[in-house]
């Protein structure tokens, strides 16, 4: 099962003869993922890492059947890149790039809603390192070979933080379904609510750890839906400790700009809301390993 | 990206945002000359720094006379103003505008910002203007009103009159309201604004509606489509030393402490920063050398770090994703014999070939404190910075 991608996942590459979409397409068909082409205006016939090319996300579809795409277009092409692959059809999308203007992804977030939910295209990202189900599909730019496959699912906005908690699960024999980045822009494709209801609706997780950090509203968001709707506990460690009000830590969504955006009020709002709390950065392993012996 | 009032003021009354007259000076004479240019008898000399409550920070005067005037511009070059937006350090004020007096009936507060729950742009205003709309949401959130603008259509005549309305204007100022109102939207989406504050917004004896004051920022992921408003930019309202990392390509925050740490990846630097600080150390920065880190860039980041007379240790934590923890050891390696390091380094690296990289260090002979789990490198970094300090309480440094 997994969420989002499995080994039977048809993916094209957004963006694919490009220097850096090479690169990870290369590394993606490595580790195992169904690549089954990519898209690179005006190289459509052409052949590239032993793949079709097509001018269009359509042409994909029509023609390899995609299902998946992951976008490696610079940010100023990004936007538009996201609403063909909506557009044509495709299921679910994950936006590397970083950079991305946020009235861009205001008129993204507008065009998707626009799409009955059930044809609606899942977004992840932008500015994320993607998303991997151990085992079977990796569709991002994340090492694979750090992720065992298991039972946990993993929601966060960091890459490296990501790869550092699966690091640590791995050490302690505790294996992933999937591991989703929802990036770190202030407005994103997917919150990180929206991916803890696809893993309460993912019948392999069991248990699933939020990586959350400073700025904006999305944690606290999570910690309510948790609450009300979720049977699967939930672990969240919440990065931004030290972080001074009002600058930006690195990415685009990373400021407090508001009371409630700091990581200790969010860490305590969501300890209210019965999430289990990983108190310090190298204790999210062992923390996910304490909630799973209590099942 | 933050600009000056004179330059947002600017750029409004090009939208149909009725100003009051104005003019910037660099100097005491500049200042009187403009107040003599701008005519009547009262003016206000404001402090051009990149934040809010100026006022408060005795960075807006009022005055009444050509001599005032010079004292106030006298007063305000050159000073070092401090206000809850600035931080401790300050900013100090290079620019002044000196405006004039306007007679006010009513102070209103009016912004448009991007709200990131409901995705959308929200307009929000108060008939109570002139203070702090973080303390009246706490105090009286009842007299602030919010109008969320659907991005298809953009923000519709309605929407302005029901803020109007609102923040109690008169119906013979309705149609300027509007025009008023929907000028800052369009500027707002023409050149990616991400928020535009007017507080006060003000109602004059003759019935006009003035921005009395002007505060926009602007989202930095569009300044490559933006380039008159990235000509705006004043560097010395920005922090040397991240001028200097967003030159290398480095993301770099300054901040209090004495533990120097260079990370990849925003959110495992925020990871370490709280390690650190759990370890009882403070860090002296937020650095994120990004996914690539190629031996170039870490020396880069290593000089940018260690810039930082105050620092008095020095953390590195690499998860080595697509990149390998050998190249980056190497980095290490080079850049430490390259700049002649003052203060003990503690190096955690983790992910693709870490036996490698761990070998690369502990063969190049070099004083590298290693660590293997953040926690580690965290209580490491901070032992060697309290050593440092100890022998530097002693004397012996």
């Amino acid at each position: 099962m997994a969420i989002f991608i499995n080994e039977t996942t048809r993916i094209i590459v957004q963006g694919f003869t490009g220097k850096i979409g090479s690169f990870h397409a290369q590394d993606m068909i490595n580790y195992g993922s169904k690549v089954v082409g990519g898209v690179t205006p005006g190289k459509g016939g052409q052949t590239h890492l032993g793949l079709p090319v097509f001018n269009t996300v359509k042409e994909a579809v029509n023609q390899a059947g995609a299902e998946a795409s992951i976008i490696f277009v610079p940010p100023a092409f990004a936007a538009d890149s996201i609403m063909e692959a909506a557009d044509a059809g495709i299921k679910y999308c994950v936006a590397i790039t970083d950079g991305i203007p946020t009235q861009d992804m205001m008129t993204v977030k507008n065009f998707l809603r626009r799409f009955p939910v059930e044809e609606r295209m899942i977004l992840t990202g932008p500015n994320c390192a993607g998303t991997i189900s151990p085992g079977r599909s990796m569709l991002g730019i994340m090492p694979g070979h750090i992720y065992k496959q298991g039972n946990v699912g993993i929601v966060g906005r960091s890459g490296t933080l990501g790869y550092e908690a699966a690091d640590q699960m791995k050490r302690l024999g505790i294996g992933i379904s999937s591991s989703v980045g929802i990036g770190g822009d202030p407005i994103n494709g997917s919150s990180h609510r929206d991916i803890l209801e696809h893993f309460e609706n993912d019948p392999e997780t069991k248990v699933v750890l939020m990586i959350g950090e400073i700025g904006g509203p999305q944690e606290v968001e999570a910690g309510l839906y948790a609450k009300e709707h979720m049977t699967k506990p939930v672990i969240a460690y919440i990065a931004g400790l030290t972080a001074p009000e009002g600058r930006r830590m690195g990415h685009a969504g990373a400021i407090i700009s508001s009371a409630g955006e700091g990581a200790a009020e969010k860490v305590a709002i969501l300890r209210e809301l019965g999430v289990h709390i990983s108190p310090t950065p190298s204790a999210m392993g062992e923390t996910v390993a304490a909630v799973l012996a209590t099942l | 990206m933050d600009i000056h009032e004179y330059q947002a003021k600017d750029i409004l009354s090009g939208y149909g945002i009725k100003i009051a007259e104005g003019g910037l000076a660099y100097s005491s004479e500049d200042a009187v000359q403009r107040a003599r240019e701008i005519g009547g008898h009262v003016w206000a000399v404001k402090a051009q720094i990149h934040s809010g409550a100026r006022g408060k920070a005795g960075g807006i005067k009022i005055c009444k006379t050509h001599d005032e005037v010079e004292a106030a511009a006298g007063a305000l070059l050159g000073k070092r103003l401090v206000t809850h937006q600035t931080g401790p350090a300050g900013k100090v004020c290079s620019r002044l505008y000196v405006e004039a007096g306007t007679d006010i009936v009513k102070e209103l507060y009016f912004c448009f910002l991007v709200d990131r729950s409901s995705e959308r742009i929200v307009m929000v205003g108060s008939a109570q203007g002139g203070m702090d709309i973080e303390e009246l949401a706490v105090t009286n959130p009842d007299a602030i009103t919010k109008i969320y603008i659907e991005p298809a259509v953009g923000l519709q005549d309605y929407q302005a009159r029901e803020m109007a309305f609102a923040l109690g204007l008169e119906p013979e100022i309705m149609s300027h309201a509007v025009k008023t109102i929907k000028g800052c939207y369009k500027a707002l989406r023409a050149l990616d604004v991400s928020m535009l504050e007017i507080n006060p917004l003000v109602v004059t004896s003759s019935n006009e509606l003035v921005a009395l004051d002007a505060k926009m920022g602007f989202d930095d992921n569009a300044l490559f489509r933006q380039l008159k408003i990235s000509e705006l930019r004043d560097k010395t309202q920005e922090d040397p030393r991240e001028m200097a990392a967003a030159d290398r390509g480095l993301s770099y925050v300054g901040l209090d402490g004495d533990i120097g740490c260079m990370i990849n990846g925003a959110g495992l630097a925020m990871a370490t920063m709280d390690m650190i600080k759990l370890a009882g150390g403070e860090p002296a920065n937020f650095l994120d050398v990004g996914g690539g880190a190629s031996a170039e860039r870490t020396e880069k980041a290593f000089r940018l770090v260690l810039a930082d007379q105050g620092v008095k240790a020095m953390l590195v934590n690499i998860f080595a994703g697509i990149n390998r923890c050998d190249w980056i050891a190497e980095g290490v390696v080079q850049a430490v014999r390259k700049i002649d390091m003052k203060v003990p380094l503690i190096v955690r690296l983790s992910g693709t070939n870490v036996e490698e990289g761990q070998r690369i260090i502990k063969e190049s002979g070099l004083p590298i404190i290693t660590a293997e789990t953040l926690a580690e490198a965290a209580e490491k970094a901070v032992q060697a910075r309290n050593e440092v300090v100890a022998k530097e309480a002693a004397g012996e440094i």
